[in-house]
């Protein structure tokens, strides 16, 4: 690495045009942002910067509180199901034959190619009342259904679809859905960097399978698991399509809060204010990573 | 004969580390991966079923690609999107690579703030990032009323500011494993700075640009948040207009038109999966 | 001696991967307290064995028994015996007494015995106070004591060892050998181990297996398995040697010669015996051939009149020299073309002087040097 004084012609070259736009268009937008959360409705178009909090202590009403914390919930939520289901899905790819695995890995990323719309779309067609999930619940139901007297017990009614669609089920079923891949690839990448020796060498002094997984596999792939924890609940939490399209009127997600206030609701200041709040969020929890895997590395 | 002995064989056991060959754990990956996949191909499946409620096969039928490539607004959509797409590509590639090699190659002052800065877009939910955009071009008074393409300004704009801090994390990781003793072997030869970049750095970086290439053309074909803000009544992408189609209801004409979409990317990927491994092949010959 | 049980026995074990038979019909009996070796070339599928006794491969066909019980069903965190590896797989997140106990606390021992334990084991490798640190503010040769201090700890019945001084430089491999032969005398458990490097076999072990191509092609002590392979691949790969392809012209009780293509008859106070073919290999090791200073023909003259009936003799120049500074390897084309390596330890502080190159010597050996080999 040079200093840029050394090279002054080839640094402007080279600098300019992404700082330039990286101020121009990003930092300037955030920063219209940042004020417009300290301003107030002057007239319909008008936004006067004022300078006042109360945007930001409205946030801290019950209902909008609430509505972050559920948030939360439901990212945390998401982000547990996906380690318990992305984990054996990783290990199983470290673990494949060399035939398999890079065709293992392409199932996992092709999704990921895949456009959210879609997938969202897909799953709707999935889940509703009428849905392919209704359906073949429907036919167990009605198949099996009459197996139940010849054991003796009472033959069920018509079946009743299960309301699959638009509550939280939904939401966290289509997040978990979505993410999936995004935790499943840095689980893999830390799995297999891990000395396959260190597994055999636990299972060699008498640990047992799952032993070796809590005290050896996951302190080791910690900054895998941690970035995968990240990576999957920074998105879910800033989620605003799944809970849309998914989401129940109970449901709705910090993002779709925001988005009403911006579109609906025309009360930008607020907007504004818990747009930065769900960004603080975000950094919180990436700034908490940085942490917590720079710790799990010193440990190494 | 050989059937039946092999069939007779005792099947080998199963040793401690392959997890793979254990029942539970295919049981496991097979679920997830229908967990994945059957969605997207009933999906698919049903844009050919010739039925409006979508519900029972009924028969094959094109009738729903037709309609879907008939559909005036949709077909403007889809061209809309891959204009933006291919406008922010080249952008995004500039200037990620512009950023991946300031960032690379030299020390200068707030290089940390830079650096932080440039990860931002990447991490700032998209739902902040569209308000952001929504309130800058308002702000700035950007005109709604141009010709095509200029008035895909707005959105292409947008696209290329979170687009490109991914174009240039995938090159700098790239440039990672360059040897600058190549750069110092070409300079020795005789090569002037930018002949050094030319012939030596650039042929480099090529894998990391094709990568990048593919990854912002994808992220922008995909957006839809962001998009959903800075666009207009003038200007629908095909995620936006699909969008406004699927909130109605789950017709066999949006899984045609989504077929469409998935097939368009997968064609992407596959284009761009086999040019980088030919690129990978030829970077690590020499 | 009383009839001893093997403490591991492996019954015609076989392993395949696929299409590649990396075991062949293994049989192997290895006795309580023993330090056995299992020496081969790479790919040659002993550490396959080694991974199966500990259980980490599963036999395609056979058997292996630890202390009389099938090993068939038992997993490898159930058996009685531990694994030194390679890569020595010390846990890189916990303290060097952390991993030491890690075994005993995983067999639930009691936390107290677990610390005396693991203290007497560091004191065994000499880690004595080395418990705080961490597997990075070790140096290699530490971290496989740290290795071997883990398994040790277990009390194991056999201690199996995967290449245990690979890793290590030249000086240090030299001075652990010793160390792992006194460690082995101390606790008395059985060890097992695999090695590429035949000093290492050599110098430590009490039998050792030679593998090749998955079989066995001698098992034998370290000295038998030096001055009487079994087949030219044991010659050749322990030790090196001078290999000539020959016919048997005499073969009686107490005297033999065969007739080697470019060296000539070679004699042998001994007989070939249960040789009914007429086709062998004569083996000579270079170390046993004597060269004699050159231009000393008086001294040869005598030496060959001297000489008990039987002695073999050659003539031939000297191609290349290469000094060792303990020995002077010579290669020395015969008079009939062929080339002989010979090794002539330097007595005395100007002996490499007496040679030069293409200087004409004439050697002997004696009739016991050769070895005759029937495949």
């Amino acid at each position: 690495m040079e200093s840029w004084r050394t090279a002054k012609g080839m640094f402007a070259a080279v600098a300019t045009v992404p700082t330039l736009w990286l101020i121009g268009f990003f930092i300037v937008p955030l920063g219209i942002v940042w004020l417009y959360s300290f301003g107030t409705n002057a007239s319909l178009t008008e936004i006067e910067i004022s300078g006042t909090f109360s945007n930001y202590s409205r946030a801290l009403d019950p209902l909008y509180l609430g509505i972050l914390w559920k948030s939360i919930l439901v990212a945390a939520a998401t982000t547990v199901i996906c380690i318990v289901v992305g984990f054996p899905v990783a290990l199983a790819i470290v673990f494949s034959s060399n035939k398999w695995k890079p065709w293992l890995l392409l199932a996992i990323m092709l999704p990921f190619w895949t456009n959210l719309l879609i997938r969202t779309y897909a799953l709707i067609a999935v889940l509703r009342r009428e849905g392919y999930a209704n359906q073949s619940l429907g036919w167990l139901h009605d198949n099996l259904g009459g197996l139940l007297p010849l054991v003796g017990l009472p033959a069920p009614g018509a079946y009743e679809p299960l309301e699959l669609l638009y509550n939280n089920f939904a939401v966290i079923f289509g997040l978990v859905y979505v993410h999936l891949p995004f935790m499943v690839l840095p689980l893999y990448a830390a799995l297999d960097r891990l000395d396959k020796s260190l597994i055999e060498a636990s299972l060699d002094l008498g640990a047992g399978h799952f032993r070796t997984l809590l005290a050896i596999v996951a302190p080791l792939a910690a900054p895998g698991i941690i970035s995968g924890v990240i990576i999957t609940f920074v998105p879910a939490l800033g989620a605003y399509l799944t809970p849309d399209l998914l989401g129940g009127p109970d449901s709705q997600m910090i993002a779709n809060v925001i988005e009403r206030q911006f579109k609906r609701a025309n009360d930008w200041p607020f907007g504004a204010a818990l747009s930065f709040i769900l960004m603080y969020a975000t950094f919180i929890a990436i700034a908490f990573q940085a942490m917590k895997s720079r710790q799990a590395e010193a440990r190494q | 004969m050989t059937m039946l002995a092999r069939l007779l064989r005792k099947r080998e056991p199963i040793a401690p580390l392959e997890y793979t060959r254990r029942l539970w754990m295919r049981t496991w990956v097979g679920l997830v991966m229908f967990f994945l996949y059957a969605p997207l191909i009933t999906l698919v499946a049903f844009s050919f079923n010739d039925s409006r409620r979508n519900i029972v096969w009924r028969g094959f039928t094109l009738e729903y690609y037709e309609k879907a490539l008939n559909n005036a607004s949709l077909m403007e959509a889809l061209l809309n999107s891959l204009t933006i797409a291919a406008l922010a590509t080249v952008a995004s590639v500039v200037l990620g690579a512009l950023a991946a090699v300031m960032l690379w190659r030299f020390r200068f002052p707030f290089k940390g703030a830079a650096e932080g800065a440039m990860a931002l877009p990447i991490v700032v939910p998209e739902i902040c990032l569209g308000v952001a955009f929504l309130v800058f071009f308002a702000k700035i008074g950007f005109p709604t009323d141009l010709p095509w393409p200029l008035n895909l300004g707005a959105i292409t704009i947008a696209h290329i500011t979170f687009c490109f801090p991914f174009v240039a994390m995938v090159v700098r990781s790239r440039l990672t494993s360059f040897n600058r003793e190549e750069e110092e072997a070409a300079k020795d030869l005789g090569a002037t700075e930018l002949q050094a970049f030319r012939d030596v750095l650039l042929p480099h970086m090529k894998p990391g640009l094709v990568a990048g290439a593919l990854l912002a053309f994808t992220l922008s074909l995909d957006d839809f948040v962001i998009t959903f803000f800075t666009s207009g009544p003038n200007t629908i992408t095909f995620p936006v207009k699909v969008y406004s189609m699927v909130r109605f209801s789950v017709t066999p004409e949006v899984n045609a038109a989504s077929t469409l979409l998935i097939v368009l990317t997968i064609i992407l990927t596959t284009i761009a999966l086999k040019i980088q491994s030919r690129m990978g092949t030829v970077s690590q010959r020499h | 001696m009383t009839e001893q049980q093997p403490i591991i026995s492996i019954r015609n074990v076989s392993k395949r991967f696929g299409p590649v038979t990396a075991v062949d019909n293994v049989s192997i009996d290895i006795m309580p307290g023993e330090f056995f070796v299992l020496l081969g070339p790479s790919g040659c599928g002993k550490t396959t064995l080694l991974r199966m006794i500990a259980g980490f491969e599963m036999p395609t066909e056979g058997q292996i028994l630890i202390d009389g019980q099938d090993m068939a069903k038992v997993p490898p965190n159930r058996r009685p015996v531990n694994m030194v590896f390679q890569s020595y797989a010390v846990f890189p997140h916990m303290t060097v007494e952390q991993n030491v106990g890690y075994g005993l606390k995983i067999a639930r021992v009691g936390s107290d015995e677990i610390k005396s334990r693991v203290a007497e084991a560091l004191e065994l490798v000499k880690l004595d106070g080395f418990g705080a640190r961490r597997p990075d503010q070790l140096s290699g040769g530490q971290r496989q004591r740290v290795a071997l201090a883990r398994s040790l700890v277990m009390r194991p019945k056999v201690l199996l060892l995967d290449e245990p001084l690979s890793a290590l430089d030249a000086k240090l491999r030299a001075q652990m050998q010793f160390e792992l032969a006194d460690l082995q005398d101390e606790v008395g458990i059985t060890f097992v181990t695999v090695t590429h490097d035949q000093d290492e076999a050599l110098s430590m072990a009490g039998r050792i297996a030679v593998i090749n191509k998955g079989e066995v092609a001698q098992l034998a002590p370290p000295s038998d398995l030096y001055e009487f392979p079994a087949n030219r691949f044991v010659a050749d790969f322990v030790g090196s040697v001078n290999l000539f392809e020959g016919k048997l012209t005499l073969d009686e009780p107490d005297r033999a010669a065969v007739e080697c293509e470019g060296l000539g008859k070679v004699y042998l106070n001994h007989g070939v015996t249960g040789s009914h073919q007429s086709n062998v290999w004569v083996a000579i090791r270079p170390e046993k051939i004597y060269l004699h200073v050159p231009g000393d023909g008086k001294a040869f003259r005598a030496a060959q009149e001297d000489a008990p009936e039987g002695y073999n003799f050659a003539r031939g120049k000297i191609r290349g020299m290469s000094y060792l500074g303990d020995i002077t390897l010579f290669d020395i084309q015969l008079e009939s073309g062929a080339m002989l390596r010979v090794s002539r330890p330097n007595l005395s502080r100007r002996d490499q002087e007496d040679f030069t190159w293409d200087d004409k010597v004439s050697m002997h050996w004696r009739a016991d040097s050769p070895v005759v080999l029937l495949s």
